[in-house]
């Protein structure tokens, strides 16, 4: 063909990702994303409070099924992540690069991090009960065991980075048989919604993993504060007064509560996580069981 | 279908209101309803009603569910939001209608409908328990003098599918039993026949079962299964059917057949038992049941209800909702409301 046609382009609308279909925003708002350049990258939805309700109910309906999952299968499911995500890295590396302004190498560096996270906490799944897990000695006829259970829907900030930080907030938390809504990196939002598609034909059941986009401080508050919330990692909190006011509305029924690493020693998302990652949101039950006589 | 509306016979009518609104996609000259052919007949004969009902006029099916669509989109909040959660909750027939229900399960509902909100003393109670008849005498002692009713579903229920000797002992023993109200399931399979005299003449015979001794007589409501008539015209032709037959409140759902009661259905019966009113000046209530789990349903609900019906049905004597989930769903919204916190599922009852 000799003559030039100009194809029109496709762009993609960023939706929330919220009980595992991607509705707009409850509110039809918006807010621009720009890049590491300035220049501008999408409109992302931004989620209101209503949003993070509706979220908690799909997260709170999700999670009895997915908690009473063997451990084997979670693990398969979160490998299946990473295998996905593995092969829609090229679109992860771009849509890096024009977020962060990183370089095609970092970006890959990046995308690899992300990817080995979800297959190390893929192994842990049915091997944290052995770590954290117990047969305690009791004086009587009894074996009585300790084992590590799911503690619910869980909230959590992500951190800024857009994928590693996201990945190492949702992997811990689902692992371990959690359901959790995750406000994506408020600056970079863009590639968050994209791995909500990967988690969306990953095996995932809907609603185990709800990502909403939008502002900190305002979705902060209602999640919080929701009484049907079992737990909040606040790790892309970088406000300290943010923090505090958000821990003081998790106390009302009593939240797990992971405060985010102080700002002079940031968290550094390269390193091995803690256990304390799938620990923090675990609670211990401890059954008695008669021995025969 | 023009020619055809236009030659139906019409009478000189007040202006029927939303009827006018419907019909005016179809049709430039709405047709009023026709009236009964006579008043107070004690029983009809098939033709009569026949010719009757099916010179109703006709619903617009896209209009009805425009109109619901629209009513839906009204925005209720904070003092009008307080005041409709309120009153919601006190129009509420709380229903347990399983076959594992037990003596102790009808109890617990009857407590929770006295009180629904044990942590809030302005909690309104609900109008209602519903349940099969066989727990009637239950219920009449768990709810005492507390105001709440005791409603009894009846008549082989939820098939309708029994002679009518049964029928009436059914309706008979729950009166007798204690029930102030009687939830009755019409024939089906005799009204999609076209044997409209039969279903009349079964809506007027329980009617005088549900007579008591001492010369009063327990409320009826009457259950059109709106599920299983497939059209709102039909849904149209049984309300004033049960209407003309006695009806003491319309019902759309057993809640055992999907789709249960939707807005365009509730719709549709608000405006037979509105154009009632005009023609008689008698009221009769209504009750949408099964399928209404949100708060946000319930508003909607209400919303129509003033819009179509009028305000003067605003009231747990003349609209009620059919539902067991509803109610912990207002709970929620009513917390929120006051605490300005999210509320869960672990907060309310699980029933």
């Amino acid at each position: 063909m000799s003559e030039q046609t100009t194809r029109i382009d496709v762009r993609k609308t960023y939706k929330l990702y919220v009980g595992g279909a991607f509705p707009r925003s409850e509110s039809a708002r918006s807010y621009e994303v720009h890049g590491a350049d300035g220049g501008f990258l999408a409109n992302a939805s931004l989620a209101s409070r209503k949003d993070a309700r509706d979220a908690v109910v799909a997260a709170r309906k999700a999670f009895g099924g997915w908690s009473t999952r063997t451990a084997y299968n979670r693990g398969q499911v979160v490998y299946r992540i990473a295998e996905v995500l593995e092969g829609r890295r090229a679109q992860f590396e771009a849509e890096l690069r024009q977020a962060q302004g990183v370089d095609a190498a970092q970006a890959a560096a990046s995308v690899d991090a992300a990817v080995d996270r979800l297959v190390w906490y893929a192994g842990w799944a049915d091997k944290l009960a052995q770590v954290v897990g117990n047969a305690n000695p009791v004086a009587g006829p009894y074996f009585n065991v300790s084992v590590p259970e799911p503690t619910g829907v869980v909230a959590a900030i992500a951190p800024t980075d857009p994928l590693l930080g996201l990945v190492s907030v949702v992997a811990p938390l689902i692992v371990t048989g959690n359901a959790c809504v995750v406000v994506a990196s408020e600056e970079h939002p863009l590639p968050a919604i994209t791995l909500g598609e990967v988690m969306a034909t990953s095996d995932l059941p809907g609603g185990v993993v709800n990502v909403l986009t939008g502002r900190r401080a305002e979705l902060g508050p209602p999640l919080a504060s929701h009484l049907d919330v079992d737990g909040l990692d606040l790790a892309g909190v970088s406000d300290p007064a943010l923090a505090t006011e958000l821990e003081v509305l998790a106390a009302e029924n009593l939240k797990r509560v992971r405060r985010p690493a102080p700002a002079e020693r940031p968290e550094d998302l390269l390193a091995e996580p803690p256990l304390e990652r799938m620990t923090t949101f675990v609670e211990t039950k401890t059954v008695w069981h008669p021995r025969g006589l | 279908m023009l020619a055809a509306m236009a030659a139906r016979p019409t009478l000189d009518l007040p202006d029927p209101g939303d009827v006018t609104t419907l019909d005016a996609a179809a049709s430039d000259t709405p047709p009023a309803p026709p009236a009964p052919p006579e008043q107070l007949a004690p029983s009809r004969s098939d033709a009569e009603l026949r010719a009757w009902l099916h010179g109703l006029p006709g619903v617009d099916q896209v209009g009805a569910e425009r109109r619901a669509a629209m009513l839906g989109t009204r925005s209720i909040k904070t003092t009008a939001k307080a005041y409709a959660l309120d009153l919601a909750i006190s129009m509420v027939d709380l229903t347990t209608l399983e076959g594992q229900d037990t003596p102790g399960k009808v109890r617990a509902l009857a407590a929770k409908a006295q009180r629904p909100d044990p942590t809030d003393r302005s909690c309104p109670r609900t109008a209602a328990v519903c349940v099969y008849g066989d727990l009637v005498g239950v219920a009449r002692e768990a709810v005492g003098d507390s105001g709440v009713q005791v409603a009894a579903v009846a008549t082989a229920f939820p098939s309708g599918r029994a002679s009518l000797e049964v029928k009436l002992a059914d309706t008979r023993d729950a009166v007798a039993a204690g029930a102030d109200e009687i939830d009755m399931v019409i024939d089906r399979g005799a009204f999609l026949t076209g044997r409209y005299g039969l279903v009349h003449e079964q809506i007027m015979a329980v009617k005088d079962a549900c007579r008591r001794p001492d010369g009063t007589s327990a409320h009826l409501k009457v259950i059109l299964e709106t599920g299983e008539l497939a059209t709102l015209d039909a849904v149209r032709r049984a309300s004033v059917l049960a209407i003309d037959a006695g009806a003491d409140f319309i019902k759309t759902s057993t809640g055992k057949v999907q789709p249960a009661a939707t807005l365009p259905v509730t719709l549709v019966m608000l405006q037979a038992v509105r154009d009632h009113r005009e023609r008689t000046g008698v009221m009769v209530g209504v009750k949408p049941a099964g399928g209404i789990r949100t708060s946000k349903d319930a508003l909607k609900h209400l919303v129509m209800v003033h819009e179509v019906a009028g305000p003067d049905w605003l009231d747990p004597a003349w609209f009620r909702f059919g539902a067991s989930t509803l109610l912990n769903d207002l709970l929620m919204q009513r917390m929120r409301l006051r605490t300005g916190r999210y509320t869960g599922s672990d907060d309310v009852t699980l029933d």
